[in-house]
């Protein structure tokens, strides 16, 4: 054995994956987790969890893992993360715990992600639940969403004792995991669903089909059904498009549309109702995570998949892992380009795009060299569907209905990041509606902090 | 679950439902919708909120079946459930926001088409209990298609009923009405609400800017979650692109580019059709609908 490479971890290959939904990774194995465990030279001052916006003791459970014990290292896992198998899939690793990792400066980090989901998933098969706190102290907290901030916020703080509803808006619980990020990278049946019910065996209660602002307000949760404090974990929100003509053309998506039919509507699944596009050739708008997505499940729907970012590579904002699997799967890649417009036919359908090339100028306020179109490299794309993945803007329909709650420019929610405290007195936010979109893990951080601050502000009422 | 306390087939495509949604009745206002999914394969459908009772938790919901899992929702009976009832959904009617003083001083005209009764009943009633009687023009292609017409005559001022073929009451198309009460009986109105068929009220608006009859229309676009997070109901309103679900349902019908917006709603005509022969066809079924394979 190496010690300064991974443990190199199985996965479908591209050519098979490519035509289902199945779980691309397909994760260590026992020997094969403690094999890599063994790498780690449990540094004293450790970095990885410096890394962990969750601050996950990292090489306290690795060192279980490296022994076989494997429900214990669950237990170190479960002081800090409520949704480990979902984080050791989905976490960009490179930039947090493993961009720290000591190893990983001679050599390659330990493949702590890797290492996470091995225990997580370990522990589920093996039924293994976290225990309910012995005693409840009567203190009702409402919790808006069921995403990674919410499921946090719920879990932390039904570990303390407290009361916990969390209010979905979906019919389904779970949030961006569920609705946004495809089966292939995080099955839902398998991981998601488990994942939510070890939430639940904590006491958590979860309320589907309630639109907050609508349904009820957070005045109303907290006047009139007796709710001591509230978090806001509302996620993302509305989807951007470009402004560019025909871009309200029939056959061009946003990937919030497009992923929420695949992804919680089950579109890809012949039985379920809800249609989704048959596409022969897709351009995906954008470089991101979603992006990614997007295009991979376009690509197992049996489309041709380009991906036109106006960036180069080196500027895509996806993960390198996500990057390097749609790259294997077939995904092409046109950068340094940019649509100008959606070409529409007669009856109103997308028959192609016009693009213009770009090349990289002086970098821009986010330190990013900026693209500056190329005059005359004007060229038109095929295709019979376009899915824009730009991003989105906060849903304004919390903070429109709630007295007191500020929002900033970006029509985000205000809160204080060290505790999640909003202007309005009891009520608590994190995640993408306060950050704008981010990652699972960061939402994540977020709910934590947010709990420790609702139990500090509970504590001394 | 979401149970069923009464069920109406009001015509042969138009049926009526009081579920048990205790949220959605006790805050919803005229104009706002809710999403129903039937089960767990369902799709999540956007419909129209027709009455509600805040005591009972009960509210009406119309449906027209205009694919497989509408017509799977037409066989449903009292006591059975719907999986998912959310909402309300949407901006609320824009005269529940305004000072009833001030309403008081305007004529409203509501024209109603096919099973765009379903959203207008709630409206008038709202305005009835207020003190305000405002016009109804109902009409439908024929005389089966007329629904509501009695809840409708007792809280509408008058009540003018039309159909396209003659078979009741009159012959004629809404805007004919519209452009006879104007125009002949020299009626004034301050407001125009049409909501029917996208056809119907893009004809109602264009004659309604030649009367200089500001006018309000509902839009009833494709939507996945109803919560704004898709924006497949996206729809162009002057120079803006506005997302159906969270700006409207309800927008300024003078600003709407209905020809937009009726292409939109073929998107998925394809793939109803298919499925509506593999609903129809049962167990019988064996391809042609080009989804199973079984052609192949």
């Amino acid at each position: 054995m190496d010690v300064l490479k991974k443990v190199p971890v199985r996965e479908q290959d591209a050519k098979v994956r490519a035509t289902n939904f199945d779980e691309v990774c397909l994760g260590y194995n026992e020997s094969e987790a403690m094999e890599e465990a063994s790498r780690c030279i449990n540094c004293k001052n450790a970095k990885c969890v410096q890394g962990c916006p969750v601050s996950i003791n990292i090489p306290a459970f690795i060192e279980k893992v490296k022994d076989g014990q494997f429900e214990e290292a669950s237990k170190v896992i479960g002081e800090s993360s409520a949704l480990p198998a979902v984080c050791g899939r989905v976490c960009p690793q490179e930039t947090q715990c493993e961009g720290k990792c000591i190893r990983g400066i001679k050599g390659e980090p330990i493949s702590i992600g890797k290492l996470e989901r091995f225990v997580a998933d370990w522990a589920r098969t093996n039924n293994i639940k976290p225990a309910p706190p012995k005693e409840k102290n009567g203190k009702k907290v409402a919790v808006i969403g069921s995403g990674p901030a919410g499921l946090t916020c719920a879990g932390d703080l039904a570990k303390l004792g407290y009361d916990v509803t969390i209010f979905e808006a979906l019919h389904k619980a779970g949030g961006v995991l569920v609705y946004g990020i495809p089966e292939f990278r995080l099955p839902k049946d398998g991981v998601v669903l488990p994942e939510i019910e070890n939430v639940k065996a904590l006491g958590v209660k979860i309320e589907t089909n309630v639109v907050i602002g609508r349904s009820v307000t957070i005045d109303q949760l907290i006047h009139e059904e007796g709710f001591q404090a509230v978090f806001i974990g509302s996620g993302a929100g509305l989807p951007k498009f470009m402004g560019i003509p025909g871009e309200n053309a029939n056959g061009v998506f946003s990937a919030n549309e497009y992923l929420t039919r695949s992804n919680l509507m089950k579109a890809f699944d012949d039985n379920y109702d809800t249609p989704i596009a048959v596409s022969k050739k897709v351009a995906v708008v954008g470089g991101g995570n979603v992006a990614m997505d997007a295009a991979r499940t376009a690509l197992r729907l049996g489309a041709e998949v380009h991906i036109v970012y106006r960036r180069s590579e080196a500027e895509l904002p996806a993960r390198v892992e996500e990057v390097h699997h749609a790259k294997e799967e077939g995904i092409i890649f046109d950068l340094l380009t940019n649509p100008k417009e959606i070409l529409v036919d007669e009856n109103g359908w997308v028959k192609g795009m016009r693009c213009v090339r770009m090349e990289l100028g002086e970098p821009d306020a986010s330190g990013r060299r900026r693209p500056v179109e190329i005059p005359g490299s004007e060229f038109e794309l095929e295709l019979d569907t376009v899915i824009m993945s730009l991003g989105t803007s906060p849903n304004p329909l919390i903070a429109s209905t709630t007295d007191g709650l500020e929002v900033n420019k970006w029509k985000c929610i205000v809160a204080d990041e060290e505790n999640g405290a909003t202007t309005k007195e009891g009520v608590y936010a994190g995640g993408d509606a306060v950050t704008g979109a981010a990652t699972v893990i960061l939402a994540m951080g977020a709910g934590k902090a947010a709990a420790k601050g609702i139990h500090e502000y509970l504590s001394e009422r | 679950m979401y149970q069923i306390t009464r069920a109406e087939k009001l015509t042969d495509q138009i049926y009526l439902f009081d579920v048990t949604a205790t949220r959605v009745a006790k805050s919803c206002l005229p104009g706002q919708f809710v999403i129903v999914k039937l089960d767990e394969t369902g799709e999540r459908i956007p419909l129209t909120i027709c009455d509600y009772n805040r005591e009972t938790g009960a509210v009406t919901i119309v449906l027209q079946t205009v694919g497989a899992s509408t017509m799977k929702m037409a066989k449903l009976k009292v006591g059975d459930s719907f999986m998912d009832v959310t909402g309300p959904l949407g901006v609320p009617s824009e005269f529940t926001n305004i000072p009833l003083e001030e309403l008081k001083q305007k004529k409203y005209l509501f024209v109603a088409g096919g099973v765009g009764s379903a959203p207008v009943y709630p409206q008038v009633k709202w305005l009835h209990e207020h003190g305000i009687e405002a016009d109804v023009v109902l009409g439908a292609r024929n005389k089966d298609l007329i629904i509501l017409e009695e809840q409708m005559r007792a809280v509408a001022g008058n009540l003018y009923v039309t159909t396209d073929d003659g078979s009741y009451v009159r012959k004629g198309l809404v805007t004919d009405v519209v452009r006879d009460l104007v125009e002949e009986q020299g009626k004034h109105y301050d407001v125009c609400v049409a909501i029917g068929p996208m056809i119907m009220m893009k004809f109602v608006t264009l004659l309604t800017k030649e009367l200089h009859i500001p006018t309000i229309v509902s839009l009833n676009p494709i939507m996945v979650d109803g919560t704004g997070m898709c924006g497949a109901c996206r729809v162009t309103v002057g120079d803006q692109v506005k997302f159906a679900c969270v700006d409207g349902p309800e927008f300024d019908g003078h600003l709407v580019n209905f020809d937009e917006a009726m292409k939109r709603q073929q998107m998925y005509k394809t793939y109803e059709g298919r499925a509506i022969l593999k609903l129809q066809e049962g167990d019988t079924h064996h391809g042609g609908c080009g989804n199973c394979g079984g052609d192949k």
